[in-house]
């Protein structure tokens, strides 16, 4: 025991129950159970370490020990590459796949959070040796309060208005509201489509947006998350009964085309509002300075 | 270059208006002609389209 100990401790303490707090099995049932949550805590008792045991060495005057803190971040983009191949991995499996922009979402908040970890391990620590333990608990718990913000990005409901717009047939083509989807040739298929599907209108609210919407990996995690909330009707070798969805080339709108086992309007928009706007999705034509120069 | 999508069948009953390297179905009627279709369309786990009413492919998505 030294002077180090207790606020080395307690650090990695509030680290470690940090990555618990951000660590949720929820609808998107990643990571699953027992084994996927152990893996994660450990590697969140480890992110709680670096930053509890840096402290100590900055006040050491051991400034070249800091260094190995670049060793975490080394050590955490490991993690982000573990779970972008056993995500791709599975996503072969699905009936309704992730996609490849979901996939790489899931993967940076696994990164990003062990980050937030050793912030609160650190900010922990460093408040314990300046002041005491009552000031380095309040200061953990605003760090955790910031993780728990940065953690949810903003949802689908923030872009645009969900509307319900049962899907009807022109001939042998499928639409959504005035949004063409795909050619069904079979009466028989028709009657089920016309049974069991759904469809949806998303109207983008502002010009960044329809971007965003339009980015296929976003709408497939709309149709990821909708089928995993909502259940699907298909199986392996019935491509005709795929959800979709597809864009209006004129003003950006997209028709979600969905086949739930569960078909309530007001769930499906529900979880259509709660889909997680991609990081990678994301763009931003208002900030381009030529687009604004010319429209001004 | 991966092709993606490639016609599998043609399904029709208008034989006049079909030729080419995909396998040809010719139906007497329309009952046999979605009869045929909808086999088809599990066999090859690929999707009936209807171009006209006469005439059905099934593609490989």
């Amino acid at each position: 025991m030294n002077e180090y100990t207790m606020p080395i401790v307690f650090g990695v303490v509030v680290g470690t129950i940090a990555r618990m707090i951000m660590l949720r099995t929820d609808y998107r049932q990643y990571p699953t159970y027992l084994h996927g949550k152990i893996i994660h805590v450990a590697l969140g008792f480890i992110a709680a370490s670096l930053g509890a045991v840096a402290v100590p060495a900055i006040m050491e005057m051991n400034f070249t020990a800091v260094t190995f803190l670049t060793v975490a971040a080394t050590q955490f983009r490991e993690v982000r590459n573990m779970e972008r191949n056993t995500l791709s991995e599975i996503d072969d499996y699905e009936l309704v796949s992730r996609g490849k922009a979901y996939i790489e979402g899931i993967a940076i908040s696994f990164e990003s959070r062990n980050y937030l970890v050793i912030l609160t391990a650190f900010v922990g620590t460093l408040f314990y040796l300046i002041w005491n333990v009552y000031i380095a608990i309040i200061g953990a718990f605003i760090c955790l309060i910031i993780s728990k913000v940065l953690q949810s990005g903003s949802t689908i409901r923030d872009l645009v208005e969900i509307e319900y717009a049962p899907p009807h047939f022109d001939g042998a083509g499928l639409y959504v509201d005035n949004i063409y989807i795909m050619n069904i040739g079979l009466p028989e298929r028709q009657e089920e489509i016309l049974k069991y599907g759904m469809g949806f209108v998303l109207t983008p609210k502002n010009i960044n947006v329809v971007n965003t919407i339009a980015h296929l990996g976003q709408r497939q995690a709309i149709l990821h998350d909708v089928s995993v909330s909502l259940g699907v009707f298909r199986d392996s070798g019935t491509p005709a009964l795929v959800p979709l969805i597809k864009r209006d080339l004129d003003d950006g709108r997209i028709g979600v085309f969905i086949l739930p086992q569960i078909r309530d309007k007001d769930k499906a928009m529900k979880i259509i509002g709660a889909v997680p706007v991609l990081e990678t999705a994301i763009r931003m034509p208002s900030k381009s300075n030529t687009r604004n120069r010319e429209v001004n | 270059m991966v092709i993606e999508k490639a016609v599998l069948a043609i399904i029709t009953m208008n034989k006049a208006k079909v030729s080419g390297g995909a396998p040809i179905f010719i139906c007497e009627n329309m009952d046999e002609l979605h009869k045929t279709a909808a086999n088809l369309e599990a066999i090859t786990d690929g999707i009936a389209h209807a171009l006209s009413d006469e005439l059905f492919i099934i593609v490989k998505h």
